[in-house]
């Protein structure tokens, strides 16, 4: 049950998106956040999605993962799509039954949100797909260390988000051992409605927690042990280099951000 | 002698300050730990090994008397992260002593926070791995590694700060048979390779039976102290602190009161097998 979960997980390869430097990979994402909400026409989504096949292409991440990541997510997509259609006042009325209307506008509407998400679920889980989360973590440090200067814990933060990433393994494997622990004496996890379902996994819970909290002190213990005082006077064995290919990619997709723009300008 | 850790009538209590009995974990502690020995430190469980073990790097700071590294005082703040490079710590549970998600970059850790520059880090991540043994894996999640493995690695996350002592507490109580062995002969591999000091918290007789000197803590106390032949085999004191002797030593005296002279106690299955060996031969030509 546990083994499924593949949103934000990092799969190794050797692409030209696995190898572009995390720091730009970032930077990457956020322009494309911004050109998924700067599109508007067709011709604008359609660049997105052209921009978007080619890096699933490149980075040879099987496109069954990338469903299933979607998958997730489809309730979320529908609830949306059927709000969209319902309840977006339009000029031109399709269809009218009671209180509810679908008009060409809320049909189009609906279609660009729905494409949004989805552009914005395979484009962010890209990031993750191809960038090990350790180097995700530095180069969120490396990038947010300016606000060092107003006294913003980045290196703890980052600290943190690494150990968080390191023990998520861990924690799985606990939660599967914990869950067999009780299913063997007994407990279900699987049947009935919702609020019983959920009641279930108080006895679940409540030993994870305890474990993780032990495991917290003791991992202190063993990072003070090894000399840990925090960010200042650490050297670092990883070293962030930029190759001509980042700043190409970082070019490219700032063109493309462009276009995305002059499209919704023109309205093309 | 030249001992690299001392301490003297160590007390120390988890009750705090104020309480107004304190129940003592450590109650008058004396011991000095020659530079280059193997020490095992035995214990019953509460017996205060695992604290007397953290007071060794200033983990914890003697409620009274004091510790003593190299003969700086383990509770001078400005020396406390010299004293714990040099005085490495390996603990029980190895997922809990696992850092980073790559097995290097946690070897790196220990370097990286003292401040050591990368060319330097590199080599010593290289060297720590390889004397592990754990090449191989270095570019591995941990969470990927057996037991074993993953106490290798954090053997070779202490090495890479270039320590004189290693206190491991308790390294193999998690770990199967297998990755018991592997753990302790990567231990004494790198004492002979480094001359390193080891101290192995252990509550496994055949473990301390590798040792060149055994103390056995009760109630907060030592109670036995000596070479592993002296102490393992005094099957009464063992008992009376409630641990049991080797089962080759247990063996031995068995056959002995069954008549058969197997000659002086052997502490090793090994050293067990050549005894008896040895006494059905003469058996043989008596008859």
């Amino acid at each position: 049950m546990l083994k499924n979960i593949t949103l934000g997980q990092y799969f190794p390869g050797n692409s030209l998106i696995h190898r572009i430097d995390a720091r730009f990979k970032l930077i990457l994402t956020a322009l494309f956040i911004a050109m998924v909400f700067c599109a508007k026409t067709p011709a604008g989504y359609g660049l997105i999605a052209a921009f978007l096949i080619f890096v699933v292409a490149d980075s040879r991440i099987p496109p069954r993962l990338i469903l299933k990541s979607l998958r997730s997510i489809l309730i979320f997509i529908v609830f949306t799509a059927v709000l969209n259609v319902f309840f977006t006042k339009g000029e031109t009325v399709l269809f009218s039954w009671r209180f509810l209307t679908v008009s060409r506008e809320g049909i189009v509407f609906a279609v660009s949100m729905v494409l949004r998400i989805v552009f914005l679920i395979v484009g962010t889980s890209m990031l993750t797909y191809t960038t090990s989360p350790i180097l995700l973590t530095d180069a969120i440090e490396a990038l947010f260390s300016p606000l060092k200067k107003l006294r913003f814990p980045v290196h703890e933060l980052a600290m943190m988000m690494s150990i968080a990433l390191r023990f998520i393994p861990t924690l799985i494997e606990e939660t599967d051992k914990i869950m067999s622990a009780q299913k063997s004496r007994g407990a279900d996890f699987e049947s009935g409605n919702l609020f019983r379902r959920v009641k279930s996994f108080i006895p679940l819970l409540i030993p994870l927690f305890v474990s993780a909290f032990r495991r917290a002190d003791e991992l202190a213990t063993a990072m003070e042990s090894r000399c840990y005082r925090g960010g200042d006077g650490r050297t670092r064995y990883r070293v962030m280099r930029s190759a001509a290919r980042d700043w190409v990619a970082l070019g490219a997709a700032a063109a493309l951000t462009a276009g995305v723009v002059v499209l919704r300008i023109f309205g093309l | 002698m030249d001992p690299i850790l001392e301490t003297k009538e160590l007390t120390y209590s988890y009750d705090g300050d104020d309480a107004a009995e304190k129940r003592l974990v450590l109650n008058g502690i004396d011991l000095a730990v020659e530079r280059g020995s193997f020490v095992a430190v035995l214990g019953h469980n509460g017996s205060g090994k695992s604290t007397l073990a953290r007071h060794f790097n200033g983990l914890f700071l003697p409620l009274g008397g004091a510790v003593y590294v190299d003969g700086i005082d383990t509770a001078a703040e400005e020396t406390i992260y010299e004293l714990r490079r040099r005085v490495g710590m390996v603990f029980q549970n190895p997922d809990n002593q696992i850092i980073a998600s790559l097995v290097e970059e946690d070897v790196a850790f220990g370097p990286e926070n003292l401040g050591v520059p990368r060319e330097e880090i590199v080599r010593r991540v290289d060297e720590a791995l390889a004397s592990v043994g754990m090449t191989e894996l270095r570019s591995h999640a941990p969470h990927l590694l057996s037991g074993g493995q993953k106490q290798r690695v954090a053997i070779a996350g202490v090495l890479a700060m270039r320590p004189e002592c290693v206190v491991l507490d308790e390294p193999t109580a998690m770990l199967d048979p297998s990755g018991r062995e592997d753990v302790l002969d990567t231990v004494e591999r790198l004492r002979a390779e480094y001359g390193l000091t080891v101290v192995l918290i252990t509550h496994h007789m055949s473990e301390a039976a590798r040792a060149d000197r055994v103390v056995v803590l009760s109630e907060g106390r030592v109670c036995l102290d000596g070479t592993p032949r002296e102490v393992l085999t005094d099957v009464d004191a063992l008992r009376a602190v409630g641990l049991d002797a080797p089962s080759p030593v247990l063996l031995a005296l068995a056959l002995r009161r069954r008549g058969a002279d197997v000659g002086e106690l052997p502490l090793t299955e090994e050293e067990c097998a050549d005894r008896i060996a040895r006494w059905l031969e003469t058996e043989k030509e008596r008859v």
